[in-house]
């Protein structure tokens, strides 16, 4: 009984890494920058190769970073790099437009100065934020990435979880963190099952080059077929997007790009001059869709694999970043204190800060996309009315406002712009 | 107990155990609850009195601690991910092959020991930490049983000691609330005559040769659901820090 054992100092390494993360898009390396930094050994897989994911080729896709956001990308260490090539978006107006009609009357304008903070947040390219990402992750100790290999199987075990690779290759670890978008296989393999519907809705996505300068302002108009976002990139360019019905955005794709750019100059007016496109044209089918549980043991959800959301005000990007600052420092906190870090228990106090918050906001982007894609007069009217009626009211101004810059709820450190 | 003399039947019964002992909504379900907020107390008070610094990886390393009545392992566990080398201790002899199991589970080194507080003093057995958590209301004699925990301790060394307080409002919420109403705990868990103020623990402490550094409430917070450190409610469990001179 009494043996003073010859114990090991260091325990023994049962899994190969910490945390497997898979999926090394836009919510995957943020993720594992946060946790590689606070010491935990990290594998980021990806099913596509370095060199195509650091293309530098300007593709058209481009994000509305919060604030918030921002606030994440510096904390992790990665906004230096792309800070002299994100545009300041300096104010916001959103109005609702009829084509041919122009926009009615009523808007809603919000400017940069009712934020004591700074912008309220920023438009940037997906190459460079890709670019940005993959250059920290190569140089942050602790980080392992796979590229061009894809996961076939999970298994979850009492010490920790399996994956298997195509390659035949299997790896393992305290947790695994879903990080691989709407039709998430973690999810999947991990037996969480998922809701949601369609719209009914494409959105058309491109960027322009334009005449005139859009001085940083964001603009959101909502036709009947849609919201039309047109959001300012550097220099005189802007990022489309711009939601129809599926019928009309099939048709309206398989235009040449001058007609295409008619249909376009046709919705957005003359404001910014003659427009010229940028990059290729995309479209994405709309749809709504929720992980019917976050978390499973083992296992975490993050971003769109959690919540893919309706890319009206650009929130799909700014809600994942949430979940990766929630999570980050949900495990890193229990790692800190000796918890199992894969533990259902530890994982649920993710699911229990995140779930509501991102569910609220699926579904209440989902009333406003409903509300705002109609022709009814009566509707139309009362949208009118009330867009007037946020606009004439400073505290009604400065929650929508913030509530853009993603600075209400109960911010994750990162978000703040904290370590943690 | 030797493990060669459990047979297979035997493992797969304590291996149903240790999964009882693991389940977050399983019966031991209160003390999975607490157990973040044990394990906050525990690791700053460590870190602060060994110069630590939890950011870092196994911030415990060098450390021996003991965990006197482990049960499934819910602190040796932690304690061992933190770089420490772990005696978990348990009276009751069931406790130690399944505690061993889930530690094997979890890729941890962890020495179960099936004794008592008093036979490893008695070995001379020497912790620069003993980790006493909701024990002491459970002992025949406070007093002989805090003089072993003193005498299990370095010189410098630090005990954790948490136990529940007595007053009608740990009377309602201990017993009345959680073993009578909410059925947490099975009837008869406890005995509210045997809970002890802070004041009288702080004096049986001192009379064992140690001196208190601090003590914090812990209390449950039915909205969130969770617990937390309070400075100022020691009213129903709370948790105290002390440390053996030189």
């Amino acid at each position: 009984m009494d043996n003073p054992a010859q114990l090991p100092i260091l325990p023994p390494m049962t899994t190969d890494c910490d945390v497997i993360i898979l999926g090394g898009g836009l919510n995957g390396p943020p993720l594992a920058l946060a946790l590689a930094q606070a010491g935990l050994s990290v594998t980021v897989i990806d099913a596509l190769p370095q060199a195509i994911r650091a293309d530098d080729a300007f593709d058209g896709r481009a994000y509305a970073l919060a604030l918030a956001s921002q606030r994440l990308l510096a904390a992790v260490g990665v906004w230096p790099a792309v800070a002299a090539k994100a545009q300041p978006i300096l104010g916001v107006r959103a109005s609702d437009g009829r084509v041919g009609e122009g926009p009615s009357p009523f808007f809603l304008d919000f400017a940069n100065g009712e934020l004591e903070e700074g912008p309220m947040g920023f438009m940037l390219e997906d190459r460079h934020l890709r670019q940005a990402f993959l250059a920290a992750m190569g140089t942050t100790p602790g980080i392992t990435q796979i590229s061009g290999d894809t996961v076939v199987a999970q298994e979850t075990g009492p010490g920790g979880i399996t994956v298997t690779l195509a390659s035949g290759r299997t790896l393992s670890a305290r947790l695994l963190a879903g990080c691989d978008g709407r039709a998430s296989g973690t999810a999947r393999r991990a037996g969480i099952s998922r809701s949601g519907w369609g719209y009914g809705q494409t959105a058309l996505v491109c960027a322009i080059a334009h005449e005139k300068p859009h001085e940083g302002i964001a603009q959101q108009f909502f036709t009947p077929a849609g919201p039309l976002a047109i959001l300012p990139l550097t220099g005189n360019r802007s990022a489309i997007v711009w939601s129809e019905r599926e019928e009309t955005a099939r048709a309206i794709q398989a235009l040449d790009d001058e007609g295409y750019l008619a249909a376009l100059r046709e919705r957005v007016g003359d404001y910014l001059g003659t427009l010229r496109l940028e990059g290729k044209r995309f479209t994405y089918p709309l749809n709504l869709t929720l992980a019917n549980s976050f978390v499973a043991e083992r296992v975490a959800l993050v971003g769109d694999a959690a919540h893919g959301v309706h890319p009206i005000a650009g929130q799909g990007l700014n809600l994942g970043l949430r979940d990766v600052g929630a999570l980050a420092e949900v495990v890193i906190e229990a790692q800190r204190i000796g918890e199992d870090i894969g533990a259902l228990d530890v994982l649920e106090r993710y699911q229990r800060w995140r779930r509501f918050d991102s569910t609220a906001l699926a579904l209440g982007m989902d009333t406003v996309n409903r509300l705002f894609s109609n022709d009814n007069p009566l509707l139309r009217a009362a949208r009118d009315i009330g867009m007037g009626t946020v606009n004439a009211f400073p505290g009604l101004r400065r929650r929508f406002i913030r509530e853009a810059a993603g600075l209400t709820g109960d911010l994750p450190k990162l978000l703040q712009g904290r370590a943690i | 107990m030797s493990e060669t003399s459990v047979d297979a039947a035997e493992v797969a019964k304590f291996e149903a155990m240790a999964a009882e002992w693991w389940d977050p909504s399983g019966k031991f379900k209160p003390l999975h609850e607490m157990n973040p907020c044990r394990l906050h107390y525990i690791t700053s008070q460590i870190a602060a009195e060994f110069e630590r610094n939890i950011a870092e990886a196994q911030p415990f390393a060098g450390l021996r601690i003991l965990d006197i009545g482990c049960g499934g392992g819910l602190l040796s566990e932690p304690m061992a991910r933190l770089g420490a080398e772990v005696v978990g201790a348990d009276a009751a002899p069931k406790n130690i092959p399944v505690a061993q199991i889930h530690a094997e589970q979890s890729g941890l080194a962890i020495d179960y020991r099936n004794t008592t507080a008093e036979a490893l003093a008695e070995a001379g057995e020497r912790f620069d930490v003993v980790l006493n958590m909701e024990v002491v209301e459970h002992v025949a004699d406070p007093a002989a049983y805090l003089q072993a925990c003193h005498d299990l301790l370095r010189p410098g060394g630090l005990m954790i000691c948490s136990t529940l307080n007595r007053n009608a409002k740990s009377f309602a919420m201990a017993i009345v609330g959680a073993e009578w109403v909410m059925r947490w705990l099975p009837k008869g868990t406890h005995d509210w005559q045997k809970f002890i103020t802070p004041d009288e623990l702080f004096d049986l402490i001192r009379r064992a040769g140690l001196e208190p550094l601090d003590r914090k409430g812990m209390v449950f917070n039915p909205l969130a659901w969770s617990w937390s450190l309070s400075d100022r409610d020691l009213s129903v469990n709370y948790v105290t820090a002390s440390r053996r001179p030189g």
